[in-house]
């Protein structure tokens, strides 16, 4: 057993070393696991209840009151429009990490995360619109420029039903919480992007609210789609 | 006579929610508003701390934001409860918010309980005038457990942007009242519960011109 050195003292492996001779500081085992949560007898957890059950109904107005609420408190502390869409965008990013995990367990049969790029995109498009709006987004389209781009689009968005922008943030689509969700659900799926916001596409008389989420994806998750559909064929 | 108004306030209830309610998935609600209260945790914090949540300050926050949804909330409700009328004495507002208001805004029916209080129509006799609302369900605190931190299940009011609600709603209506959990079964109550004491009415501050 080689001697203690003195720059070896915080257990650092110094290259070269083998692992069993070495020196190091072993870790404490960690410490078990103590939960201080009391729960009611009555077994009104979350744990106890199924995670399946047909989802109930609340009224859209009590939505738009807690989403008018959230808008409202981001505004406050928020200096320009893109800040509101950052912060309202990094509200929706945890729902969205969750929401993949719940949709993908009540999927009847089996529970698989999508693996390519064009299942992930039409099960955003899709199983991700129905279990939080009840219906399918409007199109999905890939950008004809950019093959990291991709574009979901949603003629009316539930979230901006009682909204209206003033004019002097005209730019402004509170729709960026959903993006954020959709931006929780590729990272959560392991589809890294560079960002997903919303986008208003203006010109169209017959959906004034039509509303363009655009996908970034990471370059390196393009070449990963590209690897696995040469060697699937 | 409250058994009367609890059926009839029942009835109307379901019909609103049937035909004039504008609905959206419950599930959609509690992630929304579970992420309000998250940033709240996490910007309101205790003095020369950085990560540790002062509960206390969310939970007014909550209260105040309530405040603000209800004093517009009020008008959503009489418009779409037209043919209530008015009510007669404060049994008749507990019954009315329950079985019309949380149906309407929230689709469940809290029960009302605990009433404390002179008889229904001489609530101006003195003493406090107060019910309790149990919520078997509470579509805002589906899929949550508070922090495992020692302090949450102590200090935190999850849900208290309801107090709020009532409040300003109320006020809009002349009656001050003080709104309050007093149990959640997130806390590991046995139930979830709300009290509202009735503070008085606001019968002097009617517009002059109001019929």
């Amino acid at each position: 057993m080689p001697a203690a050195t003195d720059d070896n003292t915080y257990g650092v492996q110094p290259p070269g070393l083998d692992f069993k001779d070495s020196n190091t500081i072993p870790l404490p085992p960690p410490k078990h696991f103590q939960p201080s949560l009391r729960y009611p007898s009555s077994r009104k957890t979350i744990y106890d209840r199924n995670l399946s059950r047909p989802s109930s109904t609340t009224s859209l107005a009590s939505f738009a009151y807690i989403f008018n609420t959230i808008i409202t408190y981001h505004h406050a502390k928020s200096g320009s429009v893109s800040e509101i869409e950052t912060r309202l965008n990094r509200a929706g990013y945890p729902i969205g990490i969750k929401m993949l995990d719940l949709l993908l367990y009540r999927q009847s049969g089996k529970a698989v995360r999508p693996i390519r790029l064009l299942e992930l995109l039409q099960f955003i498009h899709g199983a991700l619109w129905r279990g939080l709006f009840g219906r399918a987004a409007d199109a999905l389209e890939q950008s004809t420029s950019k093959k990291n781009e991709y574009m979901i689009v949603d003629n009316e968005p539930v979230v901006n039903t009682y909204i209206s922008i003033p004019r002097e943030m005209s730019q402004l689509n509170c729709a960026a919480f959903v993006a954020g969700i959709i931006e929780g659900v590729c990272d959560a799926a392991a589809f890294g992007t560079e960002g997903v916001t919303a986008h208003w596409a203006e010109g169209d008389e017959m959906w004034p609210g039509k509303t363009i989420f655009l996908l970034k994806f990471q370059e390196k998750v393009i070449e990963r789609d590209e690897a696995i559909k040469a060697s699937v064929g | 006579m409250a058994t009367a108004t609890t059926s009839k306030a029942s009835r109307m209830g379901e019909e609103i929610w049937k035909t004039r309610v504008d609905k959206i998935s419950a599930e959609v609600l509690t992630l929304t508003y579970g992420t309000l209260v998250a940033q709240l945790c996490r910007d309101l914090t205790l003095p020369n701390t950085a990560s540790q949540t002062d509960y206390l300050a969310v939970n007014a926050e909550l209260d105040r934001m309530g405040y603000a949804i209800g004093l517009r909330l009020i008008e959503d409700f009489l418009a779409k409860s037209q043919n209530t009328g008015h009510c007669s004495n404060f049994r008749e507002v507990a019954e009315v918010i329950s079985k019309v208001g949380f149906k309407m805004f929230l689709n469940v029916v809290p029960e009302v309980r605990g009433w404390q209080g002179p008889p229904a129509g001489e609530e101006g006799a003195g003493g406090p005038v107060a019910f309790s609302l149990v919520l078997e369900e509470n579509p805002l605190a589906e899929f949550v457990e508070l922090p495992d931190d020692g302090r949450a299940q102590d200090e935190l009011w999850y849900s208290n942007v309801l107090c709020g609600v009532l409040r300003g709603a109320l006020e809009m209506v002349q009656m001050q009242v003080e709104a309050r959990f007093t149990s959640d079964v997130l806390r590991g109550h046995e139930s979830t519960e709300m009290r509202v004491t009735l503070v008085r009415y606001l019968q002097d501050e009617l517009p002059a011109d109001d019929d």
